[in-house]
């Protein structure tokens, strides 16, 4: 429990993927002008990756590790060593779990595939899910584990991009010099928020 | 991924390498870069600029990738439907990482370690979707591999700026020669440039160079 502890702390805060690591910058930049729409970008980061990084545990120890299919019981299978084209199959199961959530969301609650649906899509290229799933490979998690690792990184990501929507909906009223405005000073204050996460370093449980 | 649409109208018949071909080349390093203003593949481009070394290597990767995967599915751009092209794509594009992975695992070793998740993570590089889903989709083969090859140098143009000016003022070297150890200055490191608080305000002040000098200003 104190592990999971630990690993919870350290992907909200320690290695968040935004400061420390900067993953989905992308749809960071672009959703963080509005509180509004950044929450529900958050939540929907939060959800895809608390499932797909267990999902892509699951079938990476399962299928694709050297040795993995041993549990199959036939012989020529246990032996093979599927990890290099992990790559494609994260990536798909990412792609293809995206899609299917936007379905049965739909049909399930139009109320929150209104709120999310537009969402979901972007989801399926923020690089924070596929940059989840290939930490979580390189490191030596259990399933537990992963599972913490994946919402605890959701949560950190949620934190930093209602943090700067709000940040940037007061710079509106500030009188930013011409060519910096928007993505320019929009970096800038990421950086700033960067040192800020810094006091973070070396905070363990 | 809200690039020019007006891009879609095909070249007529004309010389190999005529004005909008080089046009395609010339744009994407300035005045419609990847990285500055169509606001594409920012991750990597914060997270692989320490040093200069994985800089370059990524750029070439990149490249590539955008290269390769905007010809095959330029020629491809018929027969995909509409609904599942996202897939289709996905899995060109990450085939070509692959190759560049593999390919970097075999030949240098040691940047492959360096750059680590990051090689994977050009799947997801937006650079790369963003040209396929606005050029490649509606262009011709040769001028989407045109557009690749502009949008990959593009994006290590800012790539190798940033990368400089971090490792020149963070560890006092420029691909690994130690400049101010060479000329007889003790240069002590400045360590906001190494770590990625550095790399951003970096990229905002280059930008903030570019756009000063190509008069844009963003209004919002």
């Amino acid at each position: 429990m104190e592990n999971l502890i630990s690993i919870a702390v350290r992907s909200i805060f320690v290695d968040n993927m935004i400061f420390a690591y900067f993953l989905g910058m992308c749809s960071y930049l672009a959703v963080s002008k509005k509180v509004k729409t950044a929450i529900g970008l958050g939540a929907a980061v939060i959800f895809v990756l608390g499932i797909t990084i267990p999902l892509n545990w699951l079938v990476y120890n399962y299928f694709l590790k050297a040795g993995a299919m041993s549990w199959t019981g036939i012989e020529a299978l246990a032996k093979v060593d599927l990890s290099f084209i992990g790559l494609i199959i994260y990536i798909s199961v990412i792609a293809a779990f995206v899609q299917l959530t936007e379905m049965a969301v739909e049909k399930i609650s139009p109320a929150l595939y209104a709120a999310l649906g537009i969402f979901l899509p972007l989801i399926a290229v923020n690089c924070s899910i596929l940059g989840g799933a290939l930490f979580m490979i390189g490191r030596p998690y259990n399933l537990a584990e992963a599972t913490t690792f994946g919402i605890g990184s959701g949560i950190g990501w949620f934190l930093a991009v209602v943090a700067l929507a709000a940040i940037r909906e007061k710079l509106k009223y500030s009188d930013v010099p011409a060519p910096l405005r928007g993505l320019g000073i929009t970096f800038i204050i990421v950086g700033l928020m960067s040192f800020g996460f810094l006091s973070f370093m070396g905070f363990s449980i | 991924m809200s690039t020019a649409v007006e891009e879609k109208k095909s070249a007529p018949a004309q010389p190999l390498i005529g004005k909008k071909e080089r046009q395609l080349l010339s744009d994407p390093m300035d005045s419609n870069n990847p990285i500055t203003v169509q606001v594409l593949g920012i991750c990597s481009a914060l997270a692989v600029t320490v040093q200069m070394k994985p800089a370059f290597f990524m750029t070439l990767g990149v490249i590539f990738v955008t290269m390769m995967s905007n010809l095959i599915i330029s020629l491809m751009r018929n027969i995909i439907p509409g609904r599942v092209r996202i897939i289709v794509q996905l899995a060109v594009v990450s085939t070509f990482v692959i190759l560049v992975d593999q390919v970097l695992k075999a030949y240098a070793y040691d940047v492959s370690k360096q750059l680590s998740v990051f090689v994977g993570l050009i799947v997801t590089n937006c650079i790369v979707m963003g040209r396929l889903e606005a050029f490649a989709m509606g262009n011709k083969p040769f001028p989407s591999l045109l557009d690749g090859i502009g949008n990959g140098l593009g994006y290590g143009a800012i790539l190798m700026v940033v990368a400089f000016v971090r490792e020149l003022l963070g560890s006092g070297s420029v691909f690994g020669f130690k400049v101010f150890d060479a000329i007889g200055i003790n240069y002590i490191g400045n360590g906001v440039m190494v770590i990625p608080a550095g790399a951003s305000i970096v990229i905002g002040l280059v930008i903030w160079a570019q756009r000063a000098r190509n008069g844009m200003v963003e209004s919002d």
